[in-house]
């Protein structure tokens, strides 16, 4: 039995696999209607993640399965002191698999080793959201054809965005990629990635202004400076507004360059960029349903 | 000088960094052993200035050669049987250690499940580092022991 924890728990080899499947159901939605009847998915969330919980639940529907769950950890048996062990095990006898959401980092992983079910991590605090990395990858081969040789700008809060984190990991396994870090000088890159970057001579700069980047980039993959990650309330407002993507700055990019971002957005893209045919953020959330639709299969060794 | 007598059976640790020796007594739960214990601060070394040995007799097998290992891979250990040293151990870093530090990240789950073992993985070995094998944040020194 496999689960999903990190990123990397897959080989390249692997989530080409996974991909060409995903992209198979893309095209052909109405062959995979029912590959999932009569099974059942538990949506675990412990934290309140409504658009990643809705991407999973609609993944499994669209699969003929169904679902069910909880969406906080207020209402669930975690509210009265249950583990995180125990739950699982309960759950492993009311559902097929598990996608699980944890405020503490490495929940999921605890859940694995105690499970019945593959257990998929839906993020886990600040460290793993493997899902999220999966739909970045799929989207970028999709919408290009190839995950290789592309200038990848990232932009906003480089410090504390997990997704950054688990993105570069995952992009670095392709040839001929390079990085261009945009950020303010207090949302750096960590050093530990900067470190795996130059330990694989994988070519990187580090920039604070967006502009003078833009005509380079491939793809720029925007982030939220999320409020949550702060302990300072002050550091948040001045740093929050730090980087708006607006179309005087899309004129300065390539033709087809694409605009990337996880989502919820605040402000750091403007609406009006919505219209540009380069923002690829909603077709990217799109992508996120067929890669857990194909996620789901091949962890349950469902073959159409 | 001191002078501590000869060991019967049971094993020497010498080479243990000057003021370490009580750490090292402490991560082998040596109290918990109903057996002779010598513990030597300060002893002269060619090799290191000052050193300290750990003296003990009992049976070999009680040792446990992960947690030395992890604590300093630069200790000598002599196996002594018959008052004889009848072999050295080399100490390697172990893969895995388990509850012998414990994670101080408080986000990660650790810090709440109910007696979820402190497991700690050999991220890199060059740099002797570990990470918790469940939020993968990496020890420090200043992380206190169990």
């Amino acid at each position: 039995m496999r689960h999903l924890m990190s990123p990397m728990d897959f080989t390249v080899q692997e989530l080409d696999t996974l991909f060409d499947l995903a992209s198979s159901i893309e095209k052909n939605p109405a062959k995979y209607a029912h590959a999932c009847d009569g099974k059942i998915l538990a949506t675990c969330f412990y934290e309140p993640s409504t658009r990643t919980r809705l991407s999973f639940e609609s993944a499994m529907l669209r699969l003929g399965g169904q679902v069910l769950g909880f969406s906080d950890a207020s209402s669930s048996s975690a509210s009265k002191g249950e583990s995180v062990s125990d739950t699982i095990r309960v759950i492993s006898g009311y559902a097929d698999i598990c996608a699980m959401r944890h405020p503490k980092e490495g929940a999921p992983m605890v859940a694995a080793e105690k499970s019945d079910i593959p257990v998929i991590n839906a993020g886990d605090g600040g460290h793993h959201h493997p899902t999220q990395t999966l739909t970045d990858l799929l989207t970028i081969r999709s919408l290009k054809g190839h995950i290789e040789n592309f200038t990848i700008g990232l932009c906003g809060d480089l410090k504390f965005g997990r997704t950054v984190h688990s993105l570069i990991k995952a992009l670095v396994r392709y040839p001929g990629i390079r990085f261009v870090f945009i950020s303010p000088e207090e949302l750096r890159v960590p050093d530990y990635i900067t470190d795996m970057l130059k330990a694989n001579d994988i070519p990187y700069e580090e920039v604070i202004r967006l502009e003078n980047v833009m005509p380079e980039l491939d793809f720029l993959y925007m982030t939220r400076v999320q409020r949550e990650r702060f302990f300072n309330e002050e550091d948040y407002v001045r740093l929050k507004d730090f980087y708006i993507l607006d179309t005087a700055k899309m004129e300065l990019a390539k033709k087809d360059m694409l605009v990337l971002h996880p989502l919820p957005r605040v402000n750091e893209i403007s609406v009006e960029v919505d219209e540009d045919p380069r923002a690829a953020y909603f077709k990217q959330a799109k992508y996120g349903v067929y890669v857990r639709m194909a996620l789901i299969l091949t962890l349950l060794n469902i073959t159409v | 000088m001191l002078n501590v007598g000869k060991i019967e059976e049971g094993f020497v640790l010498d080479h243990i960094k000057a003021g370490k020796s009580l750490s090292i007594y402490e991560h082998l739960q040596l109290d918990k052993l109903d057996c002779t214990v010598a513990i030597i601060k300060n002893a002269k070394s060619n090799k290191l200035g000052k050193k300290d040995i750990l003296k003990v007799e009992c049976d070999i097998d009680m040792l446990d050669l992960d947690v030395l290992a992890f604590i300093d891979h630069n200790i000598t250990v002599n196996v002594i049987k018959n008052g004889e040293i009848v072999a050295k151990k080399d100490l390697v870093l172990p893969k895995q250690i388990k509850n012998v530090i414990k994670c101080r990240n408080p986000r990660c789950i650790t810090s709440i499940e109910q007696e979820l073992p402190h497991i700690f993985v050999l991220a890199d070995e060059k740099k002797e580092l570990y990470r918790c094998k469940y939020c993968e944040e990496k020890y420090t020194e200043t992380a206190k022991s169990l």
